[in-house]
């Protein structure tokens, strides 16, 4: 009998497996298009595992992850247009964001700001964000060789290079593979992460907060470090969006965007780390299918899908799925101790 | 008690709490020796909350020192103040629902032991509450009484030097509060204590000593007949004026 240690360790690399299947497999069996919508999936997903990160074992809900998204974005942008290489650029972008939430952060926890106000301060903060970068339209907003372009966007960011190689630009399917990659190790990471005393620390806060100062932990600082390795992760995902489009405009900056990240998430299952991943896979498949038909508008339909899912599956995707395979396995071997990857 | 001749544990020294205009503290200069079990009483509005507060870094105080064990608390943080070995008991029990009780026993236990001693510790504050029956269940399922219990498990599983209990009888049941009595009779002695409580009869069930406050400042101190017996804090309770209160 395998102890619930092993069984999650299981879990993590059945998903792990999974996900190396899809990077080796994918380039050799879709056609280009297809392998471009999975590497959009892929990036979505990154951003999504920001927010699954701190929301579900933090307790952290952020309302502006898209600040983070489109920060890195745009950190990307300009360095990578003018350095003329995408690797520094790349590390710049995830530098930035993990500065820019730690900075906020520190205001927001340190000043003992509660679960609503965090949630405002995060949502107005990324609206200035996307107000501010809608107001650079202007030739004088120029850093370097990049022109922010307000409303316009930045056009022309360079392709993902391999790392360390400018001149070799990646094909389509390197870049899916790539991003994939990135995707697996920051997933593990995370789970390394929550698995060791940091992370029964956050998921203590996420329980009780009160109770976890009670018992000499500096909840400020704990929440200050979740928070920032969540900004990092957005703006990892915001600068694989830009090289991906090679262009960013401020909508990464967007309500929407931050809106659709918790819908992944809360879609998928809060409180584990492949569910918002099967968020952003199941939900943007939907959204590309139904952009597809006429007969209705797609986000009514897609509204409406999200309403069944919230009021029918309270748990996400991913648990309610998980739990149904662990209830039938038990009744088929007869047993009670169930399995929960995360 | 100033009297005793054990050595003071925690002291403060012109301790002062405003809001605004308001002094809900003011200049209390107050001592606990080692061992001790004190009950801090008052009407409401008497400061005794906002005292507590100060004591366990959920405020910081206007002016004032507090001492324990020689070591500057005032204006730390509650985590810092736990971790100079005070254990803090709040009004509203604050525990971890979705665990078993002997979990969230073990879980404080584990922070400064190591884990056969912390499940020890664990059978032993089980034992010591008289919550063995409780230890399986999920705490977010228990009455408010038996999360008290289970909360004061926790507390004391951390082996604080230093006890504080904000209202630890509330909502208990009679059978509750008698056996959160005889623990706290049990553990004066060994564990300094201060218990901020509004039930009067809890507290001739308990103390020995009682600080009475009033108008944000010590009104009163002596052994718990001397208090009950005092005409003026019997008007204090009353509603009415004391006579001579400052």
């Amino acid at each position: 009998m395998l102890s619930n240690i092993s069984k999650d360790w299981l879990g993590v690399g059945f998903v792990t497996a999974i996900g190396l299947a899809v990077l080796i497999f994918v380039p050799m069996l879709f056609d280009l298009f297809e392998v471009l919508q999975m590497t959009k999936y892929v990036v979505l997903s990154l951003f999504a595992l920001s927010l699954a990160y701190i929301w579900g074992f933090g307790g952290i809900l952020s309302f502006g992850q898209a600040g983070f998204f489109g920060l890195g974005g745009y950190t990307f942008a300009v360095s990578a247009i003018n350095m003329g290489q995408t690797t520094i650029p790349f590390l710049m972008a995830i530098a930035m964001c993990a500065l820019f939430a730690a900075a906020l952060g520190y205001f927001m926890f340190y000043g003992r700001l509660n679960d609503v106000y965090l949630g405002v301060v995060t949502l107005v903060v990324t609206l200035i964000l996307w107000k501010l970068i809608n107001h650079t339209a202007g030739p004088e907003f120029i850093i370097g060789k990049a022109r922010l372009g307000g409303f316009n966007g930045v056009p022309s960011i360079p392709i993902m290079t391999l790392p360390w190689q400018p001149d070799m630009e990646m094909e389509p399917s390197q870049m899916f593979q790539y991003f994939m990659a990135i995707l697996i190790i920051v997933y593990l990471l995370l789970h390394f992460l929550i698995k060791s005393k940091f992370g029964r620390v956050a998921i203590s806060i996420r329980e009780n907060e009160i109770r976890t100062s009670l018992l000499g932990y500096d909840v400020r600082l704990y929440k200050l470090w979740i928070f920032t390795i969540g900004g990092a992760i957005g703006g990892a995902a915001g600068a694989m969006w830009a090289t991906y489009q090679t262009f960013i405009d401020p909508n990464a900056f967007s309500l929407e965007v931050s809106a659709k990240c918790l819908i992944w998430v809360m879609a998928g299952g809060v409180g584990t780390l492949f569910g918002p991943i099967v968020g952003v896979i199941a939900l943007e498949y939907l959204s590309l299918k139904l952009g597809e038909t006429s007969f209705l508008n797609n986000l009514i339909i897609l509204g409406t899908i999200l309403m069944f899912l919230v009021l029918l599956l309270p748990k996400g995707l991913f648990p309610t799925f998980r739990d149904l395979v662990i209830k039938l396995w038990q009744r088929a071997r007869g047993g009670t101790s169930g399995e929960r990857p995360s | 008690m100033t009297t005793s001749a054990a050595p003071a544990l925690l002291t403060t020294a012109d301790l002062t709490m405003r809001f605004g205009g308001v002094v809900a503290v003011d200049q209390v200069n107050f001592t606990l020796t080692s061992g001790e079990l004190r009950c801090l009483i008052g009407p409401n509005g008497a400061g005794k909350s906002t005292f507590f507060k100060c004591l366990t870094g959920q405020l910081k105080p206007t002016a004032g020192t507090i001492q324990f064990n020689d070591q500057e608390l005032s204006g730390q943080t509650t985590h810092a103040i736990v971790r100079k070995g005070i254990g803090i008991k709040t009004q509203v029990p604050n525990l971890f629902d979705g665990l078993p009780a002997r979990e969230n026993i073990a879980l404080s236990a584990r922070q400064n032991h190591s884990q056969q001693q912390s499940e020890e510790i664990t059978d032993e504050m089980l034992e010591l509450i008289s919550i063995a029956g409780l230890a399986h269940r999920e705490v977010g399922n228990l009455a408010h009484g038996e999360r008290q219990l289970v909360e004061l498990a926790m507390v004391l599983a951390g082996k604080p030097q230093l006890v504080l209990l904000d209202e630890p009888a509330a909502g208990m049941t009679a059978e509750e509060r008698g056996r959160l009595a005889a623990v706290l009779r049990d553990l004066a002695g060994r564990t300094s204590l201060i218990v901020v409580e509004h039930d009067m009869q809890f507290i001739r069930e308990i103390a020995t000593e009682i600080t009475v406050f009033h108008r944000g400042r010590v009104f009163l101190e002596g052994d718990v007949a001397e208090i009950m017996a005092h005409s003026e804090v019997q008007e204090i309770y009353l509603g009415k004026e004391a006579n001579g209160a400052a």
